[in-house]
């Protein structure tokens, strides 16, 4: 009885914990998210020229004009308005791109399409790279592990857009098999390149993590154990070896995303994807200012959302890894 | 700490009133027999680290190999563009849109400079050399939209990221070491708070950093440097901070602070040169990522401003006519390529090599 009592409060402490954890895990996240917006709005108040800049205007015609936009307010009052607006999706007009559009719209009809070529590419790298790293793993100093090495070194250290271009050249010129730029009538078949692209890195990656995990796994204890047990073939595997190593790979899922936010720029930019990355691009060439905060602002709650949903993740998954970070800080 | 004061006495073996009246010979000091008695294991000799890195590094031919490449390609950046007698900003306006040709190999068939456009009428065959009578012009790997020579281009190119991803490197390692050895030496409140604000700026995505600080100030090789310096150095920071953690409790660092040392004789001369592996392989992990970032703003067009060229920019102006003129956009992206490609096995190689254990993985 005792026994068992100690045990609930082992229980209600460990959840305790997850909480702190989960709690420490927004409350930085909000934070980090705060200081970029404080970053982006320093950088609109550097901006060289004022909106109001010109000559024919008198000193009360200016004071006016501060006064309806707000901007004779303290600059704490304008920094939480802004915040606000940041926050609540109004973004303001893009001023070169396309005249008076609000930038909200323009990033709404958007995101989807680079969704979606993000999600092809992720899961593509995420499943064939775990195919690929198990094997090697099974098949231990063979064929397929001498393949799965090859394929992880070039696929982390040649870029995407190297891939991107190739692929472009043989498929979509030479070819003609698939199309070169991105056709709003086939959408699938003109994202198919792009994701490859995109997803080559990610593939190498998870291939050369999930081998390492694998080995150490098979190589465990309690492998030994499951086996000894009469558990053989693919339960031992997929129940035993694969759940293990899977933990810790979740934890290389998170940077990889962001690499593809970057990667996914100049890919879109290669295939002419009408997406955000194609957009930013677009906006930086033609210094489209506000569209370029409003896409970094995006961008960053994006790679903060992702970072934070991992870290709990991982963090309730595998309880060594929440207590080893509290005793990191 | 304190177990050393409950430890029982060392109990000696051998006769213990002896030393009494036991008298020491000139002789007992010396060694008995010559160096060949004594034994000394000569097969399996204990070695010095520097030479047992050497030994590993060298016996992984992938990273030799890679070695050897990065040598190669770091002398034509130094002297390609002064081989082939043109300059890497000269425009030509004649001699544009040259295919590739090379003197010795034009005999045998390849690279004479012929190209084979495709119009709406079929493939035609051209040879711009021929075409405009110029019969002793080479270029190597052609000519670019405004003939300019693409060999110098390419090697100037290489020269432009090199010295960025370089420069970029050693500023975050001397930055990141610092920060990483200090936070974690010092631990408690300063560690707190130094990694909440290392955590902070890991937080936003290096892309928006990089952005946004080449909008508000001028382009160029300081700025990239500088954006690259900002965002890079957290993951150097990490591992000299782990690697702290692991030293600082050991014995040589209490030896050392018995003897009197301040904290900062301690960080730096004592712990830092334990870590200089880890360091090393860290630098080489980042010029790749250096050398791709810098790749990546150019092509963006936030690089180095024209008619300086780096590998992005060369790679982002031959994309435009990569159909029509594909040997425009090969060399700078082989040679980007192999340049990841070996400093990331490098890396690899070197990361062996300093720590054994990783091998047997």
């Amino acid at each position: 009885m005792r026994a068992l009592c100690m045990l609930c409060q082992k229980r209600e402490e460990e959840r305790d914990d997850v909480k702190k954890y989960i709690l420490k895990r927004v409350l930085i996240s909000i934070f980090t998210l705060l200081a970029i917006t404080l970053v982006l709005f320093i950088l609109l108040q550097l901006m060289p020229g004022s909106p109001f800049n010109d000559e024919k205007l008198s000193a009360t015609q200016k004071a006016a004009l501060n006064a309806k936009y707000g901007l004779d307010q303290p600059i704490v009052v304008q920094f939480a308005k802004y915040v606000y607006n940041m926050f609540s999706g109004n973004f303001g007009v893009s001023y070169n791109i396309s005249k008076n559009t609000p930038i909200s719209q323009l990033i709404a009809s958007r995101l989807p399409i680079s969704i979606a070529v993000g999600g092809m590419a992720v899961s593509l790298g995420a499943i064939i790279g775990l195919l690929l790293g198990i094997a090697a793993a099974l098949k231990h100093n063979t064929f397929w592990d001498t393949f799965c090495t090859i394929i992880s070194v070039l696929g982390v250290s040649v870029p995407s857009y190297v891939f991107a271009l190739g692929l472009s050249y043989t498929f979509g010129f030479k070819l003609s098999w698939l199309p070169m730029l991105y056709q709003n009538g086939s959408p699938f078949a003109s994202s198919i390149m792009p994701s490859v692209a995109l997803s080559l890195f990610t593939l190498a990656s998870i291939a050369r993590f999930t081998r390492t995990e694998m080995l150490e796994v098979l190589g465990s204890d309690y492998m030994l154990l499951a086996e000894s047990k009469g558990i053989s073939g693919g339960p031992l595997i997929v129940r035993h070896a694969l759940r293990n190593s899977l933990i810790p790979i979740i934890t290389v899922l998170a940077p990889l995303i962001v690499d593809l936010m970057t990667g996914s720029l100049v890919v879109e930019k290669i295939f002419s994807i009408p997406g955000v990355g194609s957009l930013l691009v677009t906006a930086i060439q033609s210094n489209d200012y506000s569209v370029v905060i409003a896409l970094s602002f995006i961008y960053s709650a994006m790679y903060i959302g992702i970072m934070l949903v991992v870290d709990i993740l991982y963090g309730v998954i595998d309880p060594r890894i929440r207590l080893a970070k509290e005793s990191d800080s | 700490m304190g177990s050393i004061f409950n430890r029982q006495p060392a109990v000696v073996s051998g006769p213990k009133k002896e030393t009494d009246f036991f008298e020491f010979l000139p002789e007992d000091f010396t060694l008995r027999g010559g160096a060949d008695v004594t034994r000394i294991d000569r097969n399996f000799a204990s070695q010095n680290y520097w030479v047992e890195v050497r030994h590993r590094f060298f016996s992984n031919k992938g990273a030799v190999f890679s070695l050897i490449l990065v040598i190669i390609i770091a002398l034509l950046a130094a002297f390609g563009p002064l081989m082939a007698g043109y300059s890497y900003s000269n425009q030509n306006l004649v001699q544009r849109n040259f295919a590739p040709r090379i003197p010795g190999l034009e005999s045998i068939g390849i690279f004479k400079g012929d190209e084979s456009l495709q119009t709406t009428t079929g493939t035609k065959l051209i040879n711009g050399y021929k075409e405009k009578g110029l019969t002793d012009v080479y270029y190597w790997f052609g000519s670019d939209v405004l003939g300019r020579d693409i060999w110098t281009r390419v090697w100037e190119g290489t020269r432009v990221s090199l010295g960025i991803a370089l420069c970029a490197a050693i500023i975050d390692m001397i930055i990141g070491m610092s920060y990483g050895l200090i936070s974690g030496y010092f631990g408690g409140k300063v560690d707190s708070i130094m990694c909440r604000i290392a955590e902070i700026i890991n937080g936003i995505p290096r892309l928006v950093i990089v952005t946004l600080l080449m909008l508000i100030l001028p382009r160029g090789f300081v700025t990239i440097v500088f954006a690259l310096m900002i965002t890079e150095w957290i993951g150097m920071s990490r591992i000299a901070r782990a690697e702290m953690l692991k030293l600082k409790e050991q014995e040589f660092v209490l030896a050392s602070r018995t003897l009197g040392a301040k904290d900062f004789f301690i960080i730096f001369k004592e712990i830092l040169p334990n870590t200089i592996g880890q360091i090393i392989t860290q630098l080489m992990f980042s010029i790749p990522t250096a050398i791709f970032t810098e790749a990546f703003l150019s092509f963006v067009g936030l690089g180095i401003p024209v008619p300086m060229c780096s590998l992005g920019s060369l790679i982002s102006d031959a994309f435009n006519s990569f159909t029509t003129h594909p040997y425009q956009i090969v060399p700078p992206i082989l040679v980007l390529a192999f340049l990841m490609l070996c400093f990331n096995m490098l890396a690899d190689g070197l990361r062996e090599a300093f720590d054994p254990k990783l091998k047997e993985m």
